[in-house]
């Protein structure tokens, strides 16, 4: 965090001034790892085991909140007998379809309550179970089903006493006993002291009087099992009691600037505004029939009918009326996965043809960039919009692939068009944090020149191709001609209101007043709303997310400083930071309380709950929606209103988390006969050959483990440092970093040059020499860790190889994330060979290495 | 004793003596002070060279750097001593002019483009220096250096600019853990000697202030430091002394070996005319 976050750091080093214990727990030893209580490092790829050792170590000890626990997760709801756990079935779960490598949810759902679909037949309304069910799983649902959409039977039978050998908590015990102190010391190379040490600290420091956070970033999301890691967070936290409460929670920290509002508002494919779930080709015909597959029964997410009506007021207006089902048909539908890394082998296909890159620079950003930069050089376009010329808009010229002579510039078809961009101080906008919060940003100078803000080029592209359009009578037009695409235009540049866009976001009434909560919205076409999580950022005509008042003036919750989603709650589910009562679970922890006398709950934060719903309230059996959630249901988005230990849908690879190895793994699985995730999603194409594993034949070929990251010094592939000298000079070439003792065995020197090499690259770095890459002890092996900083390529003054080249495009099945945080690979002293020779060199290592095109697509 | 080198310098009212108080012990070694030193005071970049040394690849402070982030890696046993397990500590520290108390540079300047302010900071004005390089050698800690593209000597300001603004310097603004601190020297070095006691209980047996002592080789500084280890381990010299210190003495026995040869030719003279 304070080498990619040193500007939110900070708060961490408030926290440590004033006796918060700081643990970092990473393969590498960085700049928070000097100033951390405890440095523990870990094999990259291991942690849902060193997680999942401290939930055993938190269940077998005895540390759970349990009265939390009892009240607030699904820990004692009962599961179907259907349901075959990894330790039955060696590493899988009940419902797998290995031909298809896919899961049916079927049996991981709740028992009782009458029978109703599992979240993969949700929008197949039929319940017919075939290929394009695998297509709608394959889309990718798993963003939606996350936000809590996923459906889930909403009276399940309980066990209060928590021994039913079928209720989660037993469960969720069975799962994770052997996930104890030996096995995270063989797994993830962590002694027992180190490992107890944590174990003792974060329990300690849980509790009705204490709290801890987690804090992570793609160290734990970009691998095969990404999603799941931090599900094992998930539960640690909920069986620790530490979420909905002050000083608790699970925070992720993102790549770059908004990246929780590019998610909120999203540039996903599987997503609309406020995680409503794109609709899919087959399914989801109509309204009735999207509502109907993708809301739940009970809590908020029953009102998903009033999001998506308003949602489509807000993008067609007048246009969007119950006689022509709000224009729902003019919703883009899904046919399968169309995520970024599948969108690439279309272009190398032919199948995608044009493309735009908004400061996104894949051709050094992106795994495989070998795969990234072929499928660059077979579209017949592309728009870049960035600050500079990036790599991205000039691997025609400059690519690696030129000087392999794999490509030649003469015979490269695509035509590139270079747009300047604006940067965020030249333009109005809003940025969403990790907490949720926006915060708005105000033009503080013009863009210099051509450049342009991204909503100019969105606005005035989108008018140029309306009025294109305007006789056109062809139906397919409609949808762009019957935009409320109306936003007014500031200043000589044209620039398009970011204010309006933000009213639209808010939404408004039948009068055109600015609603101000989402609970205002209607299914009857009465309001518009953007995005129905952010409704109310501009309450009173208001823009709520410009408020800077210092934290001095108010309370130390600072309700008034920007706004958070939703209704400016800062700590979402915060009805669980008081006890079922509705009293706080202690007074160093109060939060949100029932005011018995008022018969409302208040507090320093906005309660996240029904105002006037009583803790002692228990729903009819037959309530629905809101009325169904009970005094004591704090999630109110989970279709149960309780927080998941077990996850019976949302996920497409598991109900719990279990430890796979990394899909390129000098190791075998220890714990299961299944080596990878048996549904990881595998892009299969020549460009991406895989390594074999474990005990597999050539797995010695790449006997060590690169994992890569980012420096304080660079911004993500370089488009934002690179190119400035004084960010530059800080950190002027690509490095590895190697351990002395990895130096000695291969004869690398300090300042010296290595080559890394995986079955798809051979790349040059110069080498760091360094005792904070430490060796660790595995399986009774010693592994040496490779350290690779992945932001150059050869544009800038800042130039090098790029660490992405060697990775793979083997994914996360849940997000479609690419694994790149533990990559086998090899390492030599000397620079690559130049020119043709570099791709014998790689040739050499697949042919060593027995590499086929099954190599690495088994179990 | 402490001195006022502002007064001593010919301002009789004057603000504060105003100065750093680097705490290394919060240094994340982002760099931030850095950039925003060169970006406020506009110091060309320096140099585009992987030095294999740790992640400071600015190496030291010159004409054209004026904030350094030194980065030192140690090798240190961890867990119980039985265990012979080798742990490492990393060590950030952000360098800069210190602001002597007793300046050598600025005592040696012969075109008077050194200067001391009104705040107590040691300032050179490049359009007045004449690149005579005299501070040069006389800095104890090779702080001021001269261009090689304009031939003048350039080193921290303390934004001389910005404190006649009523700002803090850029880079006290842009350290986010508050490992540089700006403020009126006074209070500093109570704020340090508070911060040095809490890291001795804490067992940090190492930490020490440097350059705070007013009595020590330079009067104290205007930037003074809290290490976690000795000086030399930073880089520093352990125990600076104003280059000029003896100059003073120096021109008394000039004088007299001048006055001496004077009259000696002028005996030889004399005894010429004779």
């Amino acid at each position: 965090m304070a080498e990619c976050h040193p500007v939110g750091f900070q708060w961490v080093m408030e926290a440590k001034a004033r006796g918060a214990t700081v643990i970092h727990v990473d393969p590498r030893f960085t700049r928070t790892s000097a100033v951390a209580d405890l440095h523990v490092p870990i094999r990259a790829g291991a942690d849902i085991v060193f997680l999942g050792g401290i939930i055993n170590y938190v269940l077998t000890q005895e540390k759970y909140f349990r009265e939390y626990v009892l009240n607030y997760t699904n820990a004692a709801t009962l599961l179907t007998e259907n349901f075959a756990d990894t330790e039955d079935l060696d590493g899988v779960f009940s419902g797998l379809d290995r031909e298809h490598r896919a899961y049916d949810f079927e049996a991981w759902r709740y028992q009782g309550a009458e029978v109703s679909a599992a979240a993969g037949d949700r929008d197949r309304p039929d319940g017919n179970h075939g290929p394009a069910q695998r297509e709608v799983r394959q889309a990718g649902r798993g963003e939606a089903h996350g936000s809590g959409g996923a459906a889930a039977h909403m009276n399940p039978d309980r066990d209060e006493t928590l021994q039913h050998p079928r209720c989660v908590f037993q469960v969720l015990k069975r799962h994770f006993a052997r996930y104890t102190p030996d096995l995270v010391e063989q797994v993830c190379g962590v002694p027992p002291e180190a490992f107890g040490r944590v174990c003792e600290l974060i329990t300690e420091n849980s509790g009705p009087d204490r709290t801890t956070a987690f804090v992570y970033s793609v160290g734990w999301t970009q691998h095969t099992v990404g999603a799941q890691y931090i599900r094992t967070a998930a539960i640690l936290q909920l069986l620790l009691g530490n979420i909905g409460r002050p000083g608790g929670g699970i925070l992720a920290l993102r790549g770059h600037a908004s990246i929780q509002g590019s998610t909120d508002i999203p540039t996903l494919f599987d997503l609309l505004p406020g995680y409503l779930p794109t609709p899919h080709v087959h399914g989801n015909e109509n309204l009735a029939a999207y509502v109907a597959a993708e809301s739940t029964d009970k809590g908020f997410w029953a009102e998903m009918c009033a999001y998506t009506v308003s949602l489509l007021k807000a993008w067609w207006g007048e246009e969007a009326t119950a006689d022509n089902d709000f224009c729902y048909g003019y919703l883009p539908r899904l046919t399968g996965s169309h995520s970024t890394y599948e969108t690439v082998v279309a272009q190398i296909e032919g199948r995608c043809q044009g493309y735009f890159l908004f400061g996104e620079n894949p051709a050094v950003g992106s795994a495989n960039g070998r795969m990234q930069r072929f499928g660059l050089a077979a579209l017949d376009w592309l728009v870049v919009r960035d600050l500079v010329m990036i790599e991205s808009a000039t691997f025609w010229q400059n690519g690696p692939e030129i000087e392999t002579g794999e490509m030649r510039t003469e015979d490269i078809g695509t035509e590139v068009f270079f747009l300047p961009a604006a940067a965020h101080t030249e333009k109005n906008g809003s940025f969403t944090n990790t907490q949720r919060m926006l915060q708005w940003h105000h033009e503080a100078v013009q863009p210099a020149g051509d450049a342009r803000s991204d909503l100019w080029f969105a606005y005035h592209l989108g008018r140029r191709i309306r009025a294109k359009l305007a006789s056109s009578s062809d139906e397919m037009d409609r949808p762009v001609l019957g935009l409320t695409w109306d936003y007014p235009v500031e200043g000589p540049l044209a620039e398009p209101s970011a204010e309006a866009v933000l009213a639209e976001v808010n939404g408004w009434d039948a009068d055109g007043k600015p609603l101000s909560s989402y609970t205002q919205l209607k299914d009857d076409g009465s309001t518009a709303c953007g995005c129905w999580i952010y409704c109310g950022v501009r309450a009173d005509g208001v823009n709520q997310a410009a408020r800077r008042k210092p934290g001095s003036e108010q309370s130390w919750v600072a309700p008034e400083w920007g706004w958070a989603w939703p209704s400016n709650r800062r700590i979402l589910y915060n009805r669980a930071s008081a006890d079922p009562a509705g009293k706080p679970w202690s007074e160093r922890k109060a939060l949100v309380w029932w005011d018995a006398d008022a018969g409302k709950w208040t507090g320093h934060d906005v309660p996240d709950f029904i105002a006037d719903r009583a803790p002692s309230y228990r729903p009819p059996d037959d309530a629905t929606g809101v009325a169904a959630i009970s005094g004591i249901d704090p999630f109110i988005l989970q279709a149960d209103g309780k927080a998941w230990l077990f996850a019976p849908a949302g996920l497409v690879d598991g109900p719990l988390p279990a430890h796979y190895e990394p899909q390129e793994s000098p190791f075998t699985n220890p714990l299961y006969r299944q080596q990878r995730n048996p549904v990881r999603e595998i892009i299969r194409h020549p460009q991406n050959p895989l390594q074999p594993s474990g005990s597999e034949l050539g797995s010695a070929v790449f006997p060590y483990v690169a994992t890569t990251y980012r420096l304080t010094e660079h911004h993500t592939a370089g488009g934002m440092s690179r190119m400035l000298p004084y960010l530059s000079e800080l950190q002027p070439e690509f490095f590895c970093e190697v351990s002395p003792e990895l130096a000695a065995e291969r004869g690398l020197a300090n300042g010296g040059w290595a080559t890394i090499i995986t079955a798809r690259a051979a790349i040059e770095a110069r080498v760091l020499v360094t005792a904070r890459i430490r060796p660790i002890e595995v399986q009774g092996r010693r592994l040496h860790q490779i350290g690779l900083p992945y932001h150059w390529g050869a544009n800038g003054l800042s130039t090098g190889d790029s660490a992405n080249d060697l990775a793979h495009l083997v994914l996360d099945p849940n997000v479609h994330i690419q694994e790149v945080k533990a990559l086998a690979c090899d390492i030599r002293p000397g620079r690559r060979p130049r020119g043709p020779a570099v791709r014998d060199l790689v040739r050499d290592y697949q042919r060593r290495a027995g590499i086929t095109e099954h190599t690495g697509t088994e179990e | 004793m402490s001195v006022d080198p502002a007064a001593r310098a010919g301002y009789p009212e004057h603000p504060p003596r105003m100065g750093f108080f680097t705490d290394t012990s919060v240094c994340i070694g982002c760099k931030a002070c850095e950039v925003a030193c060169k970006e406020w005071n506009a110091v060309p970049e320096d140099g585009l060279a992987l030095s294999g040394m740790s992640y400071d690849n600015t190496v030291g402070l010159g004409a054209s750097t004026w904030r350094h982030v030194a980065f030192i890696e140690q090798s240190i046993p961890v867990g119980p001593p039985s265990a012979a397990a080798e742990g490492v500590r990393w060590l950030m520290s952000s360098d800069v002019c210190k602001h002597c108390t007793e300046s050598g540079c600025l005592d040696v300047c012969p075109t008077g483009a050194l200067f001391r302010t009104e705040f107590g900071t040691v300032v050179v004005q490049d359009d007045v220096c004449n690149g005579c390089g005299y501070c040069v050698g006389a800095c104890p800690f090779g702080v001021i250096a001269r261009r090689e593209e304009d031939g003048q000597a350039h080193k921290c300001t303390l934004c001389y600019d910005r404190l006649g603004a009523g700002m803090e310097p850029a880079c006290a603004k842009a350290c986010p853990t508050d490992s540089i601190q700006f403020g009126p020297l006074d209070e500093l070095r109570e704020r340090a000697a508070l911060r040095v006691a809490d890291l001795r209980a804490a067992g940090q047996d190492h930490a020490q202030l440097y350059l705070n002592d007013p009595d020590d080789g330079i009067g104290g500084g205007g930037a003074f430091f809290l290490l976690l280890d000795e000086p030399e381990v930073y880089g520093l010299p352990p125990d600076p002394v104003v280059t000029t210190r003896d100059l003073p003495g120096i021109w008394k026995h000039v004088g007299l070996a001048a006055a001496g040869l004077a009259a000696a030719g002028l005996a030889l003279g004399l005894g010429r005319r004779k």
